[in-house]
């Protein structure tokens, strides 16, 4: 469907800073979320994990805990067999089986090999605690350049040298290349380009594996009613439709069968999808006869909710002298851990298509290699391969305007993708929807001050400060659609109702878990309806509200699931204005909606309630005519949007202890047409904090025998509030064309773009030392042993 | 992350603390802020039967000056050190010291006497009263007893601390003339090293006087906290300038062994902070002189 068929919203709530609906509840504690839901006769499961990160289960000794109070179940992987499906991967790569409980062998610590179930949290525990659990260990896998030479040992036996997945993209691979045969490469135009380059800048890079860290765990409660059969089950995801499928096959159930409620969620961040957990809870209230519940503890939160990143990646620039860059290789080698998870393997391919950054690059080209190793497996994770690629490119380009001596944010004008090219189809794929990044560039420039900043940089060298500046260009790719894009579906569902006294019932199949939907949703539909948003209460996260949809995830809410409830809201619009024409006697071309009411310019009006009750008690309503006032819709956007930004930090090294002091960050975002500012500066200021953890603090370290290092907050360091400086921020707005509101998402931009522009910093202000590269996270032991290296 | 069982019982009074904690034959563990203790019973790395909360029992709390001393009451909570005008008047590195303890939430729970007795090798107070060379006092079936903080700190985790004893108050001598410089760890903020310094400069010499008294101890650096015998050697009898007081830290690795050796710190860079934040503390200490 076209997008400007469709009535974009007026105006009056778009834009405005309204403050979340959602809050007052939330701060006040009154939300449900997942362990607050509690059932008359629920029993709770907890699990007995490996503690070995590779090696075959000689005997699982579950005589103790069987015979302890209130164990109602003991059963090991094996008992499990049969019972339980696989864990579900959605990709269209092959992946090896994935048992929730294994019944043979342990791939990674925290990997589930037994179970109990009991009357309270606490006698579950205390049995878990009894089973003994004897393996033999086989040699741990933990570094992924080893891995992909086969070594110590193979994890699968189906995957040769543990490689999952072998992908070549790019300029000179077939379009259609989905054999990926080497051979149908043709290299003439990227060797040409490197032949023929002035410069090239050749880095390798590590983006580190780090943990998603939401607030709340994980959790589940099923409910499995026989006589019905039913299957009701509350779990933190961020797809319930995609979880009742899977979970209503499980059971054998058809979807009419099975119900999935997200409740309030304390965080999602891509990594709150489906997990072998759930499955298994399902199964057991089903066998039991009782409801089932399973709640994450930190500890677990670290070993097995999705870890991110871990790809290293080998980067080529060509470039000529004056800055503009001829091509891009990158070889990536992803560590995507012991199994496959919903869309594991998927992620890492997200990266090549935004390896050009936003910049006009006319030859790219990756190769990634992903491999197995005993660890937690990858999954997404705020940016999901995004964060990666724009790690890579603004480490390179600011790598080129150190070679050239020229001012970073030059060597990024030159190459900028300009206005008039768009819809933009760069070289890695993606067609780019709208920009104006030399405009947004500038704003930045301005907001920080950036001559004054390099001339304060300077004098603070000459006292013999190590102060540096870092800039990044991010480019977000949002809305994943359409369905071509997305094989899970790229669309969203939305319905919109009048109820008989004129207030709005909405739903939306993208399942909100902290994003403000019920705020910026009803902002939407106000508009469209000319009404005030607190006459619309959205619902959404239940599949028995929600008929049907694809979730929150990928920055896509606001963008496709916005746009469908525009769609369903315009279907009632449209049956609306054709009863108030006949109650008015008009023509519905005069039909106007505003200030709460339906009507004619300068004659009749009707209240909403009046236009419903004509609509609900159909009396008068002429023959034929159907009453009611509620649709539904389905919205697939015909593209992906593409919002971008650029930051600038500063930060000061400590000579003496090597601690870099984030001093000041600056950022501008575009994410197109803004609903509700506080919103997306609230998404901004999240994605930032989020983005520089990575960089300067935030890693999962396993040691040689695959133990998790860093297995708690007193190990792994996200930072907190008084490590940040006030962000300062500003915005540039350029619509997308692709949907009626313009919207182009913004979830995951801080993310994207706070790694490099801090990492960029730390270098600058140590390349006085001679250093030209640092690896994250830039903890303060490495950064010293390179000032002592440095100065020595 | 859910803890074995145990029974809970309220004491209101010392001697009632002391009894619920003699009566028992099995593991039993005073309770404070629970900051340290509660979560190593989530792990399931302590397992005790019982705990004996003392955070209700009166006069077990709280900051006073008597008799030229200055007294700290064993469940006094860090966030009490830190606000404290008695403390940031006559000994302001126990107030700069508690307020670099852990996150706000740690600060509202933790109390001064659980550090002391949980010694773990990263905590910021136990090199401060080692350098202010505080008394502590300790009570228990055999009755009171006080031991110097120098002595207390044995080992790692290990502290003059008999079964059922419990520390009830620190007491100290008023010293300006002290600070606390720390490289807080990322994620714990316990201190990857931590450095106290109390001073005793000659009166009338302005801002080089010289130095006739130093104690200094550190933190993280080993086991326990314990004083940096050759800085204080090497300050003794100083004109305090910034090449004595570089000279002076640059000692402080002497004597001290098993330096700890994580993810978070190598030997190597720990031995080196402790030279850079001995140096950060003398110097702000000299400056409150």
């Amino acid at each position: 469907m076209a997008a400007n068929a469709t009535p974009s919203p007026g105006g009056k709530h778009v834009g405005q800073r309204l403050k979340r609906r959602e809050d007052p509840a939330l701060i006040r504690g009154q939300g449900t979320f997942i362990d607050d839901v509690r059932l008359p006769g629920m029993l709770h499961l907890a699990f007995k994990r490996s503690d070995v990160a590779h090696g075959r289960i000689v005997r699982v000794d579950t005589s103790a805990a069987r015979a302890m109070p209130g164990v109602r179940l003991v059963a090991t992987g094996a008992d499990l067999q049969g019972v339980l499906p696989n864990v579900p991967v959605i990709t269209p790569f092959p992946y090896p089986d994935h048992p929730a409980v294994t019944p043979d062998k342990v791939r990674y610590v925290g990997e589930p090999v037994a179970l109990v179930v009991a009357e309270d949290r606490y006698q579950a525990q205390d049995a878990v605690e009894a089973i003994e659990v004897t393996i033999e260990e086989l040699p741990a896998v933990v570094d992924a350049e080893a891995a992909l030479r086969g070594e110590p040992t193979l994890l699968h036996e189906d995957f040769v040298n543990n490689v999952a997945l072998r992908i070549i993209s790019g300029t000179g691979v077939a379009e259609a290349a989905g054999t990926q045969d080497p051979e149908a490469v043709d290299d003439r135009e990227l060797e040409a380009a490197f032949e023929t380059a002035e410069v090239v800048i050749s880095q390798r890079m590590v983006n580190p594996r780090i943990a998603p860290s939401a607030i709340e765990t994980r959790g589940v409660v099923a409910q499995y009613e026989a006589t019905r059969p039913y299957l009701t089950i509350w779990s933190t995801t961020q797809r319930p439709h995609a979880h009742r499928r899977f979970l209503a096959a499980a059971l054998g159930l058809g979807e009419h069968q099975a119900r999935t409620i997200a409740p309030e969620m304390g965080g999602g961040f891509g990594a709150k999808k489906i997990y072998g957990e759930d499955f298994v809870a399902a199964a057991l209230s089903k066998q039991l006869g009782a409801p089932i519940k399973w709640i994450e503890d930190r500890s677990e939160a670290f070993l097995t909710t999705t870890h991110a990143r871990d790809v290293i990646g080998q980067i080529e620039l060509a470039a000529k002298r004056d800055g503009t860059v001829t091509a891009l290789k990158a070889r990536l080698v992803a560590d995507i851990g012991a199994y496959e998870m919903l869309l594991t393997a998927f992620i890492p391919t997200l990266t090549h298509g935004l390896l050009s950054g936003g910049y006009a690059i006319p030859v790219i080209r990756s190769e990634l290699i992903e491999v197995f190793t005993n660890k937690m497996p990858t999954d997404a994770y705020r940016g999901a391969g995004m964060p990666e690629a724009i790690f890579f490119v603004e480490r390179s380009m600011e790598l080129l305007a150190r070679e050239l001596r020229m001012d970073p944010a030059e060597v990024r004008r030159k190459n900028f993708i300009r206005p008039e090219q768009f819809p933009y189809k760069t070289a890695a794929g993606n067609e780019y929807d709208s920009g104006e990044y030399e405009r947004l560039l500038d704003a930045t420039l301005e907001l920080a001050g950036w001559e004054e900043m390099r001339a304060e940089q300077a004098a603070a060298r000459a006292e013999g400060r190590l102060v540096g500046l870092g800039m990044s260009f991010y480019i977000e790719l949002c809305a994943i659609g359409p369905s071509t894009m997305f094989p899970d579906g790229g669309w969203e569902h939305g319905s919109v109702t009048v109820e008989r006294d004129g207030r709005i019932t909405a739903t939306t199949g993208a399942s909100a878990h902290g994003q403000g939907h019920e705020t910026s949703f009803a902002q939407v539909l106000a508009d469209q309806f000319g009404i005030e948003p607190g006459a619309i209460t959205l619902l959404h996260g239940d599949t028995a509200v929600a008929k049907q949809g694809v979730g929150t995830v990928a920055s896509r809410s606001l963008v496709v699931g916005g746009t469908a409830l525009l769609m369903a809201g315009s279907k009632v619009k449209a049956k609306m204005t054709r009863f108030a024409a006949q109650l008015l006697e008009a023509r519905e071309e005069e039909i106007e909606f505003a200030n709460g009411e339906v009507g004619v310019a300068g004659g009749g009006k009707l209240s909403f309630e009046e236009v419903a009750s004509y609509a609900y008690a159909p009396q008068q309503l002429p023959a034929g005519t159907e009453p009611g006032l509620s649709e539904e819709a389905f919205w697939e956007p015909p593209g992906m949007t593409f919002p971008y930004g650029c930051y600038i930090a500063q930060v000061e090294v400590d000579r003496e202890t090597g601690e870099a002091e984030l001093q000041r960050f600056v950022g501008v975002d575009d994410c197109g047409t803004i609903v509700n500012p506080l919103i997306v500066e609230g998404q901004i200021q999240g994605g930032i904090a989020q983005g520089i953890g990575p960089a300067l603090t935030e890693e999962l370290r396993y040691d040689e025998h695959g133990q998790l290092l860093t297995g708690s907050f007193m190990d792994y360091a996200i930072p907190r509030a008084s490590d940040l400086p006030r962000f300062e921020l500003g915005v540039t707005v350029t619509p997308s064309p692709l949907n009626p509101l313009g919207a182009k998402g913004t979830g995951e931009a801080g993310t994207i773009g706070a790694t490099p522009a801090v990492v960029n910093a730390v270098v600058d202000a140590l390349s006085e030392l001679g250093v030209r590269h640092v690896d994250p996270a830039l903890h303060p032991e490495k950064v010293w042993r390179l000032i002592r290296g440095g100065e020595r | 992350m859910i803890p074995a069982a145990f029974d809970y019982r309220r004491a209101k009074t010392i001697d009632e603390a002391l009894a619920l904690i003699g009566e028992t034959a099995e593991e039993a563990r005073f309770l404070a802020g629970g900051h340290s203790l509660i979560p190593l019973m989530k792990l399931r790395f302590s397992q005790p039967d019982r705990l004996v909360d003392i955070m209700h029992v009166p006069g077990l709390a709280g900051i006073w000056e008597r008799n030229g001393q200055v007294g700290i009451g064993a469940t006094t909570r860090y966030v009490e050190l830190e606000r404290s005008r008695i403390l940031q008047d006559v000994l302001p590195v126990v107030a700069e010291a508690a307020g670099e303890i852990g996150d706000p939430q740690v600060r509202h729970r933790g109390t001064i006497g659980g550090s002391l007795a949980h010694a773990d090798p990263a905590a910021d107070l136990p090199a401060v009263m080692v350098a202010l060379d505080a008394f502590l006092d300790i009570v228990g079936p055999q009755g009171r007893r006080r031991v110097q903080a120098e002595d207390f700190f044995q080992g790692f985790f290990t502290v003059d601390l008999a079964e059922g004893e419990l520390i009830t108050e620190m007491r100290m001598l008023p010293r300006r003339a002290a600070a606390y410089a720390k490289l807080h760890q990322k994620a714990s903020h316990f201190a990857l090293v931590g450095v106290a310094a109390a001073l005793e400069i000659e009166a009338g010499n302005g801002a080089g006087g010289v130095c006739r008294g130093a104690r200094v101890a550190v933190t993280g650096l080993s086991t326990h906290a314990q004083r940096l015998r050759g800085v204080e050697a090497s300050l003794i009898g100083e004109r305090l300038a910034e090449e004595s007081i570089r000279a002076a830290a640059e000692r402080a690795p002497e004597g001290i062994e098993e330096i700890n050796d994580d993810l978070h710190g190598s030997a190597e860079y720990r031995r080196e902070m402790a030279k850079v934040f001995a140096a950060r503390a003398i110097r702000r200490a000299a400056a409150r002189a």
